[in-house]
């Protein structure tokens, strides 16, 4: 069997196209990953073999056919198991809807579907997406895949371990207040979410449906494109590229103040030599602050509690006892948040919203690190930020991503390194203007060029 | 908003009072671990009161209240 690990959608996409390897090849290489892998990393809920191999075995009769095939024609892809596909559960990482069968398939998997993709499995996640670990879990805890001793950050911590190790070739994720782009750059892959309400979301089990993004974990930044052109359905051809961005002249704002302070110092250096590997490419690097960035965290706080407890309040009287302990108290913290907080929060969510664009105002893209410390330890609840000061782990994984949700701007993650002691993956973030994902693509994958040349 | 003193007074009575009808209801219901996590956000909400774009009912906007409307 060929060892398809590291190749790129494009890569694979051309193979097929040349007959020098075939979907049901694919499949079943992704298929023995996750039988090899799995027991360790617990990435998947549920593995969909015969749906995934029949598909397989469909792209490659059309392709013998002549059919004239988009680029995921083929590949091997899994969605996050909060994402309906029609006739399997959607657990939302839950054991509330273990028996929940989706009647029909999201607006995303269809298109995928429609795009010729391989649905191999529905991964595992932070229980309804409530958390930025993937521990709570109704079935179990995933594991980093670049130490297992660790989490994979979340929650869509399953997609991201799923990609980064060959389990799928690509994944869907959902993103409230970084759950694409924390495990993404805990596993060493990139993640992107794009501006709100590009991709729909229906079809999808909501955290908080005004911070919902959906959107794609995958190796590359052009890998990212590709899912994310399909998921918008624009379906590309096998040859379609993404074009870089020169990074010369390339105006980028460097986060200061509350994006600077409280990083890990190991994440610190790997990021700092990312920023200055960009400026000898002729980026034009330059400070900014965004006026009331303190304010995030009790504005994402309100907001995503409040939505999450209405969608949740019947069921946490009937079912309890099935939630994951640490969820169900969260989910019920929420019951108390007042309605007067509530639109203070969505009035500040405003304010910091028009503040990030004000920031991007004559510029490409802003820049900062998607995370401020490495992926933690499995059970760890404070993690050092640096300087001898330590954090409470859900805030500290959250802090740089959470922005983009408020403001609701595309923003991307690129592994950018690893940490000097213990190898760990370091992500570095983009966020662009709303409305414009292709052009942070384009400037992301200049980045990724720039930093893999080092 | 006008952050004098009594105003600051005010509000941390108003949130002191919320948080002990809270724990109370959590005691109450049989969920006694929840009352860290509502002195948490009991934090957060005094945070979330003191921003600058709050305003009163007896005063006039402020430029970040005034942003605020705009959306």
């Amino acid at each position: 069997m060929n060892d398809w690990q590291g190749e790129t959608i494009a890569e694979l996409a051309t193979a097929l196209a040349r007959r020098e390897t075939t979907s049901v090849a694919l499949t079943e290489w992704c298929l023995e990953r996750i039988a090899t892998l799995n027991p360790r990393l617990n990435a998947f809920i549920a593995v969909t073999a015969d749906r995934a191999l029949t598909a397989a075995h469909a792209a490659d009769r059309a392709r013998a056919a002549g059919a004239d095939t988009p680029a995921l024609h083929g590949i091997p892809v899994s969605l996050k198991d909060l994402i309906d596909e029609a006739g399997v559960v959607t657990t939302a990482g839950s054991r509330v809807r273990h028996d929940a069968v989706a009647a029909g398939d999201a607006t995303v998997t269809r298109r995928l579907r429609e795009a010729g993709a391989v649905l191999v499995g529905k991964t595992n996640l932070h229980e309804f997406a409530f958390g930025t670990t993937n521990e709570d879990s109704g079935f179990g805890a995933a594991r980093n895949p670049v130490d297992d001793t660790r989490v994979t950050g979340g929650s869509s911590g399953g997609s991201a371990s799923a990609v980064a190790t060959g389990m799928s070739i690509a994944s869907i994720g959902s993103d409230t207040g970084g759950s694409i782009r924390i495990p993404a750059a805990a596993c060493g892959v990139v993640g992107l979410k794009p501006t709100w309400g590009e991709i729909p979301a229906d079809g999808a089990v909501p955290l908080s449906r005004q911070l919902d993004h959906l959107g794609p974990i995958a190796r590359t930044v052009t890998d990212a494109w590709l899912v994310h052109e399909t998921l918008a359905g624009r379906a590309p051809r096998p040859d379609a590229r993404l074009a870089a961005r020169p990074l010369a002249g390339t105006r980028i704002g460097l986060l200061r103040g509350y994006f600077a302070e409280r990083l890990d110092t190991e994440v610190e250096a790997v990021f700092d030599a990312a920023v200055e590997t960009l400026r000898r490419e002729g980026a034009i690097v330059e400070p900014v602050e965004i006026p009331h960035a303190r304010d995030i965290g009790p504005v994402y706080l309100h907001l995503v509690l409040s939505d999450a407890a209405a969608y949740h309040a019947d069921t946490l009287e009937r079912r309890p006892g099935d939630y994951t302990p640490n969820v169900r108290i969260r989910l019920e913290m929420g019951r108390y948040v007042l309605a007067e907080d509530y639109v203070r929060a969505l009035r500040g969510r405003a304010v910091i919203a028009r503040e990030i664009d004000r920031a991007l105002a004559g510029r490409d893209v802003l820049l900062c690190p998607t995370m401020p410390v490495p992926a933690p330890p499995l059970g760890a609840t404070m993690v050092d930020v640096g300087h001898g000061q330590t954090e409470p782990v859900r805030n500290a994984m959250l802090r740089l991503t959470q922005p983009f949700n408020i403001g609701r701007q595309p923003a991307l993650t690129i592994p950018s390194g690893r940490t000097r002691t213990s190898g760990l993956p370091v992500g570095l973030q983009l966020a662009a203007a709303s409305g414009h994902t292709s052009g942070l693509l384009e400037v992301g994958l200049s980045v990724e060029r720039a930093l893999a040349r080092r | 908003m006008r952050d004098t003193g009594t105003t600051h007074d005010l509000r941390a009575a108003a949130i002191a009072r919320w948080l002990a009808a809270a724990e109370a209801d959590a005691d109450a219901r049989g969920l006694p671990e929840l009352k860290p996590l509502l002195q948490g956000l009991a934090a957060s909400t005094a945070a979330l009161r003191a921003a600058d774009w709050n305003d009163d009912a007896d005063g006039f906007p402020t430029p970040a209240s005034r942003e605020a409307d705009r959306s």
